[in-house]
Formats: C-alpha cells, structure tokens, sequence
C-alpha cells in the first residue's frame, strides 16, 4: 500500500501539489488523470522519491520514503519499476543490454539467466529478436514496450508508468494498454499510471483519481469515477472550456 | 540604490552557492571512486574516448604548434646569434606550457563538449532519472569513470604532444632551417631537468581532472531543453578553457 499525506510541492515559489492525499492500493493499478501542468508527473516522481516534497510524507509499506537515508532509499527503489515517458532507454546501450541493466547492476544472477530472463521479457512485449538494436534505430512504440521489458524484469511490487501512451497512434496506444493489462495479470503489481488518453485507459485503471489545483480532486472505482456528479470530474471528462477548472 | 546592491547581492549569492555545489559534486564523484562496484570497464570505456578518441587532433595541433615554435624561435634566436638554442627554447616551452595548455584545450573541444551534451540530454531525456530510479548513483555511473579517465589519459595526451611537438620543431628548425641536430638535441639534454617534466605531468593531470568535472558538471546541471543542453555545452567549453588559463598560472607561480 502506498499512501500520499498531505503533499506539498512547489518550484520557483510555484505550488504545484497543495496537499495531495491519496491511497494506493495493492495489486490495483489506479490512474492519475488532470489537466496539462496539473502536477501529475511531479506525483508521480515522488512517488519513488525521484523528487521530494517541501512538506507532507509517502508512506510505502508504512515506511515514510522522504525520511530514508540513502542506502534504505535505495533498497526501496528496487520495489518499483518506472516507464518513463519518453522510456529513458539508456543510448549507449543496445535494446537487451537496457532490458538487462538493473539485473546485472542489482542481482547477482548469472550471464546465461540473465539472458534467458531478458528474452523472455522481450518476447513478452513482442520484442523478441530485437535486442541486438539501440534504442535510436527503433520506433517510439518499440521504445515503450522496451522500456515497459525493463520495468518488469526485476519483477517489481509497483510500476509507475508516466504518460505510456503519449505521442503514439490509437492502435499502438491500444496495444500498450492491453500490454500493461495482460503483465498485471502475470505479475500482480500495484500500477500507478498518470495518462491523458481518456476514456481508453479507463479500461485497463481499477480505480481513477483527479488531480486539481494542486490536490486530489475525486478518486474512486473505475465506474463510480466516471458516473461522479463532481462538476471537475465532469468538465475534463466532457472536455467543456466552461466550469470550475481553470482552461487558459 | 537599495534595489541595485540587493541585485548585486542576490547575483553574488547565486554564484557562491553554485561554486559550492561544483565543488560538492566534485567531492561526491571522488567519494564515490572508493565505494563498490569498481566500475573497471567504463573506466577502460572513457579512457577510450577521452584518450584514443582525442589523438588526432592532439598529434596534429601538437605537430603544428612545435613547427610554429621551431620557427618562430629560430627567427628570435638568430638575432643574438643563438640559433643553438633552439631545441632547449622548444622543449621547455612545450613541456613546461604549451603541451598541457594546448593538449587540455584540444580535449575539452574535442571530449569535454560532447561529455556535456551527452549527460546534458540524458538529463533532459530522463535517463538520469531512470538511473535513480534503478537505485544506481549517476554520479558514480556517470562522473566518477569519467574522472577517473580524465585523470589518466590527460598526462599520456600531454605527453604525445610534447613529443610530437619536438619534433615538429626539428623537422622546421633542423630540417628546413639549418640548425643542427646535435645542438638541437643537445642543448635540449642539458637544459631540460627533472622538474621541468613533472610541472607539466602535474598541470596535465589538474587539467584532465577540470575538463571531466566542469563539462559533467554542467550537463548534470544542464536546463531541461534542448537549448539548455546547447548552453551547458558552451559553458562547459568556456569554464574550462577560462579555469584552464587561471589554474596554469597559479601552478606556474607555485612551481617557478
């Protein structure tokens, strides 16, 4: 379980999360909608102490992460996995070498299991024979579901996933949703996925939260989220430039 | 009044916070060097490309600034009638100056600016943040290798440029212009002492160490936009060659 007390978060005298409150549950993949510049990937980069905040605490297995010294934070970050926007994939690296990064760097596993693992990772998210290219030679869509090969290989308890479908097409967008549906139903990880493809990441989000000026602004089951009567929940979703959240 | 003094003092507050961040992350990537894992191969891997990558245009500049000197020296030298001394002018001109100052200037054009912009846009892309996330120390994946390989290829670029240096000299000054080799090299052997190739080994090892601290510096510190990562490169280019100069001549007075 991870939980979100009271979250602050400002840059350059700018709030951007105002007290965010928020439980994750486990095993449930929850998906953090909002406008653009709503602070979404600054939640999510607390998540895993990527940022810490000016004040407020994650607490991940009870354990607060913004109060942990180096070693113990990282011992911690091994219990996450991360697909970057734009996957991150290391350039100096080929496709496999990337996949098997954190497995060499924090494993002690041997070079032949090493392999065996990252093939398998790779045919998983339909990359099988591709790991032999650099990260520069394949297509954005590639680059994902690498980068998603990566996240899973040290089988991580949580995955955050920030904007998994952003700058591809619906049927590759599709195509990396039904991907994160099918390795939740492999591994069983807690998912946190920030995402502006709405309604389509509905169908793969057990709960849906709302992130506005600064703090969470509904959160719920899939189906009770959409059917809120919340006046925000339903500006963004109808896409109205009228109502209570600010547009331009 | 009030207003412009406080703008000084926000700018001069600005500076001295940065100079001591520089100076932490410098210390970091040196902490890092002795705490496990070893990183052997990418040391091997950035001596590579600091090193062998650079030693074109090390041997070239180094060739052409020895056969300058060799001319210019002997043109000098003749009007005390003293041409003799050649060899002597060039080697402890490039040993002493020119080859470390040169051959640094070389490297930071040649590595120091693509070392920015690599780190620079594997900030901007997210790479640096995949790291962390991977529980794996940028400083000690990135830096320290880096530092490392700065510290010992920069003495071995030196020296191949002091040498070929020499002999860019004698190929103008013996070859074309007469002088003799036995007095060229002559008066090289009796001029040349001990400290003369240790103050150079000592500047080319402190500027090796500047190039790979200031250049992974500002790409660890670039903006998050490709035009920040363009600013990083230049400021790394131009911290270094102006750090170079200041640091040569504080050695310089240090060792004189």
């Amino acid at each position: 379980m991870i939980r979100v007390v009271d979250l602050h978060k400002s840059f350059a005298g700018q709030a951007v999360l105002r007290g965010v409150n928020l439980e994750l549950e486990n095993g449930k993949i929850t998906t953090i909608i909002g406008g653009s510049g709503s602070g979404k990937t600054v939640l999510l980069k607390h998540l895993n102490a990527l940022l810490l905040p000016d004040s407020g605490s994650i607490l991940v297995d009870n354990k607060d992460i913004t109060k942990l010294g180096e070693k113990a934070l990282n011992n911690m970050r091994q219990k996450f996995g991360v697909l970057f926007q734009g996957a991150a994939l290391l350039d100096s690296m080929t496709i496999f070498d990337n996949v098997a990064f954190p497995l060499r760097e924090k494993t002690k596993l041997g070079e032949q299991e090493i392999k065996q693992r990252v093939e398998e990772r790779l045919a998983q998210v339909g990359l099988r024979g591709m790991g032999y290219k650099n990260p520069a030679e394949v297509s954005g869509g590639m680059k994902k579901r690498a980068g998603l090969a990566r996240a899973l290989v040290i089988e991580p308890e949580i995955i955050l996933f920030d904007e998994p479908t952003t700058g591809l097409d619906p049927l590759l967008g599709k195509s990396i949703h039904d991907l994160i549906r099918k390795m939740h139903s492999n591994f069983g990880f807690t998912g946190v996925i920030v995402s502006h493809d709405i309604p389509e990441v509905f169908r793969i989000s057990d709960r849906v939260a709302m992130l506005a000026n600064g703090v969470i602004a509904e959160v719920g089951p899939t189906e009770q989220f959409v059917a809120s009567a919340n006046p925000m929940v339903r500006q963004f979703l109808q896409g109205d430039a009228e109502g209570p959240l600010a547009v331009l | 009044m009030l207003s412009i003094i406080a703008l000084i003092g926000r700018s001069s507050t600005r500076k001295v916070v940065g100079i001591g961040k520089m100076f932490l992350f410098l210390l970091s990537a040196f902490a890092w060097a002795f705490r496990p894992p070893t990183r052997l191969r990418l040391i091997i891997y950035h001596i590579r490309t600091i090193g062998v990558d650079s030693l074109s245009v090390v041997l070239l500049s180094g060739v052409f600034t020895g056969m300058v000197l060799g001319l210019q020296g002997y043109y000098s030298l003749r009007q005390f009638n003293a041409e003799s001394f050649l060899g002597s002018a060039v080697a402890l001109g490039l040993l002493r100056e020119l080859g470390p100052v040169l051959s640094a200037f070389m490297v930071t054009g040649r590595t120091g600016s693509a070392m920015a912009a690599e780190i620079g846009s594997m900030k901007v892309t997210e790479q640096i943040d995949a790291l962390y996330s991977m529980a794996i120390n940028p400083i000690q994946y990135l830096v320290t290798p880096r530092l490392i390989a700065g510290l010992i290829s920069m003495p071995l670029l030196t020296a191949i440029f002091d040498v070929v240096g020499i002999y860019g000299a004698y190929l103008v000054g013996v070859g074309l212009l007469g002088v003799s080799s036995g007095s060229y090299f002559g008066g090289m052997e009796s001029s040349v002492i001990f400290e003369d190739v240790w103050s150079g080994f000592l500047k080319s090892v402190s500027f090796g160490l500047i190039i790979s601290w200031v250049c992974c510096y500002k790409g660890f510190n670039a903006p998050q936009s490709a035009t920040g990562v363009g600013q990083a490169t230049t400021e790394s280019v131009v911290l270094c060659f102006v750090l170079i100069l200041v640091w040569d001549y504080f050695l310089t007075s240090i060792m004189l």
